[in-house]
C-alpha cells in the first residue's frame, strides 16, 4: 500500500503539493483525480522518489522508494508517455532495465507480448506512435510483475480499444491483490475503472471515498433551474435547506434539494418554472468539486 | 462502482535476496552504452580522426630530407582531435538521458544515483581504455610502417615510444570520463560538450593572454598541456618554455578532474529533482 502524509512540493514560489495525506489499498483500483496542473505527476514523482517532497514523507509499505531492495520488482511505474530514449528498440529499453533488476530475459518478451509489442520490439522507439509508446511504458511497469503499479494518465493516447484494454488491465491486477494507483484528468474514465477516489485541487486533497459514494453524492443533487422571476429564488432555496448559484443569464446551479422540492416551492412562491434539468454528469461533479481550483481554467 | 470484496486476495511473492546493486548497474548500463547509435558513430570518429590523421600528417613527413624530432608524436596528432570525439560519447552517454526523459526510467530501476553514475564510469571509462590503447598502438604500427626507410623512423623499442602509447589510451579514456562527469552535472548536450571544448581549447587561449606568471602557475594544470607532455617521447619539465608536470603525474591531476566531476554530479544528482 501507499501511504503519504503531509506530502508538499514546492518549485520556487509555487506550490504543487500542498500537505497532501492519502491512503492507497491493495487489491483495488485507486484512482488520482484532478484537472491538469493539479499537481499528479509531481505526487507521481515523489512516490518513486524522482523527485523530493519539501516536506512530508510518502512510503510504499513502509518503505521509501530509494530504500527498496529490487525496485522494479516491488513497483512498476508508467511517468508521463515518454521516458524513454528514442534512438533505442523497445527491447533493448525493457532489457536494460531488466538487468537493472535481475529480471529474466523471458520476462521482456512476455511482457511485450501482454501489451502487444511484439512484433515491433526491434523497432527504435522513436518511430512509435503516441499509443505504443504507451504500451511500451506499460509494458517497463508490468516487468518486475510488481506488487505495487502506479500509471499517471495511462490512457493517453490510447484509441478506444486501448482505453478498454488498459480497463480491464487495470481491474485484473487489483482483482490479484496488487495495488493500483492511477492518476486521470478524466472523471468518466476513472468512474468505469477506479473503486476508490484520491481527488486533488491545486495540490490540495479534495477528497478521498469510494467512486460509489462520489457517484451517488453527485448524481442526484444539482439541478439546473430557470424561473420566471429569480431574484427571491435563492433566499427561499436557502430557507428551504438548499444552495443555490445564480449564473450571469439568471440560471441558477441549485443542489441540496430534489427535483420535487424544487417545483414544489416554485409553485408555493407563485413562480414559473421554464427549466428544471438534472445535472446528472460526473464531469460536473468533479468540475464542481475542483471548480474553484483549477490554477490555470478558462473564466467561466 | 463495484462493490469491494471484503476479503480481497492478498498479493503474496518472493523477491530474491539482496538487492539491486552495481553489478546489476553495470549489465544495465552495458546494454544501454551499445544500444543507441551515437556510440558507433562516436567511435567511429574517434578511429577516423586517430588512424586517418596519423597516416596523413605521417605520410606528410615522406621523403623529406631531414630527420624529424619525435615523430611519434606526429604519428599520434590525432589523438588531439580523437577526445573531442571520446569527450561528445561521454557527454551523450548520461545528457542524452536527461534530454530525452530516459533517466527517469533508470532512476526507477537504479533509485540510488551514485550506482548509476559509478556503473556508466566504469562502463565508459572501460570501454575508451580498450578502444585507446588499441588505436595508440594501431597507429603507431601505421604510422612506423609509413616512415620504414625515411631519415624519420622509429621503432616500438625507441626511448619513451612504449611509455606515449600506454599513456595515450589512459589520456583518452580520462578525456571520456571528464565528459561523462561534465554531463551529469550540467544535464544538457549542447552545453557539456561546449563546456568540454571550453575545457580543452578555450582555457589554453585564454590563459596564453594572461602575464607570464599566471601562465607559468597555471598551465602546467590545463588538459591540453597534460595532453600534450603524454603525447610527446620526453618533455624535460618544459613545454615551449612554460613547466609542465610529468606525464604521470599530469595523468594523476587529470584522474582527480574526473573524479570531482563525477563525484560532484552524484552529490548533485541526489539533492536534485529528475
Amino acid at each position: 500500500m501507499i501511504k503519504a502524509r503531509g506530502l508538499t512540493k514546492r518549485f520556487g514560489d509555487v506550490v504543487a503539493v500542498n500537505d497532501l495525506s492519502f491512503d492507497v489499498e491493495p487489491g483495488r483500483v485507486t484512482g488520482f483525480l484532478g484537472p491538469n496542473g493539479s499537481g499528479k505527476t509531481t505526487t507521481m514523482s515523489m512516490i518513486m522518489g524522482l523527485d523530493r517532497p519539501t516536506s512530508g514523507s510518502v512510503t510504499i509499505f513502509d518503505q521509501h522508494y530509494r530504500d527498496l531492495r529490487w525496485p522494479l520488482r516491488e513497483v512498476g511505474g508508467l511517468l508521463e508517455a515518454r521516458a524513454i530514449h528514442p534512438g533505442r528498440s523497445a527491447r533493448s529499453h525493457l532489457w536494460s532495465l531488466a538487468q537493472y533488476n535481475d529480471i529474466a530475459k523471458s520476462r521482456v518478451d512476455e511482457v511485450l507480448e501482454i501489451v502487444g509489442l511484439s512484433a515491433v520490439s526491434r523497432k527504435r522507439v522513436g518511430k512509435f506512435s503516441l499509443g505504443m509508446g504507451q504500451r511500451l511504458g506499460i509494458a517497463a511497469a508490468l516487468l518486475g510483475d510488481p506488487a505495487v503499479v502506479l500509471l499517471d494518465e495511462p490512457v493517453n493516447g490510447l484509441d478506444p480499444e486501448g482505453i478498454r484494454w488498459m480497463r480491464t488491465l487495470c481491474k485484473s491486477l487489483a482483482g490479484e491483490g496488487r495495488t493500483v494507483f492511477i492518476s486521470s484528468h478524466m472523471m468518466a474514465e476513472m468512474a468505469l475503472t477506479a473503486d476508490q477516489l484520491v481527488v486533488i485541487g491545486q495540490g490540495r486533497l479534495i477528497a478521498e471515498m469510494p467512486v460509489a459514494d462520489f457517484v451517488a453524492r453527485s448524481s442526484t443533487q444539482s439541478f439546473r433551474v430557470r424561473v420566471a422571476s429569480s431574484e427571491s429564488f435563492p433566499d427561499a432555496v436557502q430557507k428551504a435547506g438548499g444552495t443555490a448559484l445564480v449564473e450571469v443569464d439568471g440560471t441558477m446551479t441549485i443542489s441540496g434539494m430534489d427535483a420535487q422540492a424544487i417545483g414544489d416551492l416554485a409553485l408555493s412562491l407563485g413562480v414559473a418554472v421554464y427549466e428544471l434539468t438534472a445535472l446528472a454528469s460526473l464531469e460536473d461533479a468533479f468540475m464542481e468539486l475542483t471548480g474553484g481550483s483549477v490554477e490555470f481554467g478558462a473564466a467561466r | 462502482m463495484t462493490a469491494v470484496s471484503n476479503a480481497p486476495v492478498s498479493f503474496e511473492r518472493e523477491l530474491p535476496s539482496g538487492r539491486a546493486g552495481l553489478r546489476q548497474a553495470l549489465s544495465a548500463e552495458w546494454t544501454k552504452f551499445w544500444s543507441v547509435r551515437s556510440t558507433p558513430w562516436s567511435l567511429f570518429a574517434l578511429i577516423v580522426a586517430t588512424i586517418g590523421l596519423g597516416a596523413l600528417s605521417t605520410n606528410a613527413l615522406h621523403g623529406q630530407p631531414f630527420a624529424f624530432p619525435d615523430p611519434t608524436r606526429r604519428i599520434l596528432v590525432g589523438f588531439n582531435l580523437g577526445q573531442f570525439a571520446i569527450g561528445v560519447l561521454g557527454v551523450m552517454f548520461i545528457s542524452a538521458e536527461y534530454g530525452t526523459g530516459q533517466i527517469r526510467s533508470t532512476l526507477s530501476a537504479m533509485p540510488r544515483r551514485p550506482v548509476v553514475v559509478a556503473a556508466k564510469a566504469i562502463v565508459m571509462g572501460g570501454v575508451s581504455l580498450v578502444v585507446g590503447e588499441i588505436l595508440s598502438f594501431v597507429t603507431f604500427f601505421m604510422g612506423s610502417a609509413i616512415l620504414a626507410g625515411t631519415q624519420s623512423h622509429v621503432s616500438i623499442g625507441d626511448s619513451g615510444v612504449m611509455r606515449v602509447l600506454v599513456e595515450s589510451g589512459i589520456y583518452l579514456a580520462l578525456m571520456g570520463l571528464i565528459g561523462l562527469g561534465l554531463a551529469t552535472i550540467l544535464r544538457n548536450t549542447a552545453g557539456s560538450i561546449a563546456t568540454f571544448a571550453g575545457l580543452v581549447l578555450i582555457l589554453t587561449l585564454l590563459l596564453s593572454a594572461m602575464p607570464a606568471s599566471i601562465i607559468n602557475a597555471v598551465s602546467r594544470y590545463l588538459p591540453a598541456n597534460i595532453g600534450a607532455t603524454v603525447f610527446a617521447v620526453s618533455t624535460p619539465g618544459r613545454l615551449q618554455g612554460t613547466p609542465v608536470f610529468s606525464s604521470q603525474v599530469g595523468l594523476v591531476i587529470l584522474a582527480l578532474y574526473a573524479l570531482v566531476l563525477l563525484c560532484g554530479g552524484c552529490i548533485l544528482m541526489i539533492r536534485r529533482d529528475t
